[in-house]
């Protein structure tokens, strides 16, 4: 019997074969080795992310929140959601607050779920896999199953926006969450202390939409973790570490930089921390590479 | 879904109230009291025809054809920190969507207007399987004049397996699932007097 059960939603961007699944990767190794056991929700749908506020509303997306939590209430009785993406977890955070807060949307919703014969018990707990680790484990418990140290790797800790607002970590600061650089120096990485770009938006959805404005964030981002002398950036979200890492390239096209910094999720980190190989990793899923994390695994 | 034109006329000469009734947390736009950290805090910031603040002024001031058609709304990056430093605790960016999603149902929207091509892009992506086809939505951006950047996340095909054009994720259940957005969006409707 595993130490830790918890009903497991993946999200649409970390399933396999879709563009976060190096994350997926890295969180199924980090798990094996702290013994967590991750049960996929039967069945879970997409969250809508924030971006599905447009044709979606208020009460169909909603509903298709709770479509989740009625699945897992069913299925995983008893199991904390845990949710990797930043977007899957703030949705699924303000379903369970808006309904829990109205008893008018907890009953249209339950309306609407009926539609396909569910009903929301709000039994649920939603939490981020960073939460497991903290809460759940602790910085000490997590460095015990440590085997290689990411000694003499400059890591710029990019939070971003959804795991850190409007909820946060418990115990957190919204302007300077600590945690990433905790983790970071838990596992041996050295952490800067002064990364003004730390909690900066990625432009998220709207790097799509409005990519010259999306891409002058995300050059400000990466700009000031070379100015602090980083070596990688490490972050908590997929959208993050998809915008920031995928643009590089296009920035320094439009703008003659010469950016090549790799972005990697704090589950890669661990992963390689543990011992595990490139691929345990999902190392080789970088479009930049991450070649001193790399050297490490064949240690 | 085809969209309703219908103004609602009984609450024409009262914006704010209309607001307060059928927008997302609109009922929190009274509470504003006009110090500008939203406006300061937003990373799109200077991109906005109107900052949130002007917008709830204006809302107060019954200016209703000016917000609803505003560009302002679609500039949210949904990165919440209005959220955080508003001394009042509005919740601005549900404001700012629920004003984006409603100027959206009463088809008032510029046209051409990115952001809302680009999310009712993907939420019907979402609606078809359940989950949403990252490949499909790349493609469909590709296709699109203007959004050519959508492309560099083709790139990511060494992670994202190309295969997905050909139906790729979907939840099993998925009657079960329109039929549960149908019935929400119904809901929704009556209380937005969208229909009837």
């Amino acid at each position: 019997m595993a130490k830790k059960e918890y009903a497991f939603y993946p999200g649409c961007s970390s399933q396999l074969k879709a563009s976060a699944s190096n994350y997926l990767t890295s969180v199924n190794s980090m798990c094996k080795t702290l013994d967590v056991k991750l049960t996929e929700i039967p069945d879970w749908n997409c969250c809508s992310a924030s971006i599905g506020y447009c044709e979606g509303g208020e009460l169909p997306r909603l509903a298709i929140n709770a479509r989740n939590f009625a699945q897992a209430e069913t299925h995983l009785p008893g199991q904390d959601i845990v949710a990797t993406c930043a977007a899957c977890w703030l949705s699924a955070r303000e379903t369970k607050d808006r309904l829990d807060g109205s008893a008018q949307l907890m009953k249209e919703t339950n309306e609407a779920l009926a539609a396909a014969g569910l009903h929301y018990n709000a039994e649920v707990e939603i939490r981020h896999m960073v939460e497991v680790l903290i809460e759940d484990f602790g910085y000490e418990e997590l460095k015990k199953s440590m085997k290689k140290s990411l000694e003499g790797i400059k890591f710029a800790g990019y939070v971003g926006c959804q795991t850190n607002r409007p909820f946060g970590i418990s115990g957190e600061s919204f302007e300077n969450p600590l945690y990433l650089d905790k983790l970071v120096e838990t596992f041996g990485g050295e952490a800067l202390t002064k990364y003004d770009q730390k909690v900066a938006c990625c432009g998220g959805a709207l790097a799509f939409s409005e990519p010259e404005k999306s891409q002058k964030q995300i050059r400000d981002i990466v700009e000031s973790a070379y100015d602090h002398g980083a070596e990688m950036i490490v972050t908590p979200c997929p959208l993050c570490q998809a915008n920031v890492e995928v643009y590089q390239s296009e920035i320094n096209k439009k703008q003659g930089t010469k950016f090549n910094m790799p972005v990697l999720y704090y589950s890669q980190l661990m992963t390689v921390a543990y011992g595990g190989s490139m691929k345990d990793a999902g190392l080789d899923g970088q479009l930049i590479r991450a070649e001193k994390l790399e050297k490490i695994t064949a240690k | 879904m085809a969209t309703n034109l219908q103004t609602p006329a009984p609450y024409h000469n009262n914006f704010l109230r209309e607001v307060e009734e059928r927008v997302e947390e609109g009922e929190w736009v009274k509470m504003c009291m006009q110090c500008g950290v939203c406006a300061g805090s937003c990373p799109f910031g200077p991109h906005w025809e109107h900052s949130p603040q002007k917008i709830f002024m204006m809302i107060r001031a019954g200016k209703r054809e000016e917000v609803l058609t505003s560009d302002a709304m679609w500039m949210c990056t949904s990165c919440y920190n209005c959220v955080v430093r508003c001394p009042r605790q509005l919740p601005i960016t549900h404001i700012m969507h629920g004003l984006a999603s409603y100027a959206h149902r009463l088809g008032l929207v510029p046209k051409g207007q990115p952001t809302h091509e680009f999310a009712t892009m993907f939420w019907n992506n979402l609606a078809k399987k359940g989950r949403v086809n990252e490949l499909k939505l790349t493609l469909a951006l590709y296709f699109k004049d203007g959004l050519v950047a959508g492309i560099k996340t083709v790139v990511l095909a060494k992670r994202l397996n190309p295969m997905e054009i050909f139906g790729g994720h979907a939840i099993k259940d998925l009657k079960g699932f329109q039929a549960i957005i149908a019935k929400a969006r119904e809901i929704e409707d009556k209380k937005q007097g969208l229909t009837g």
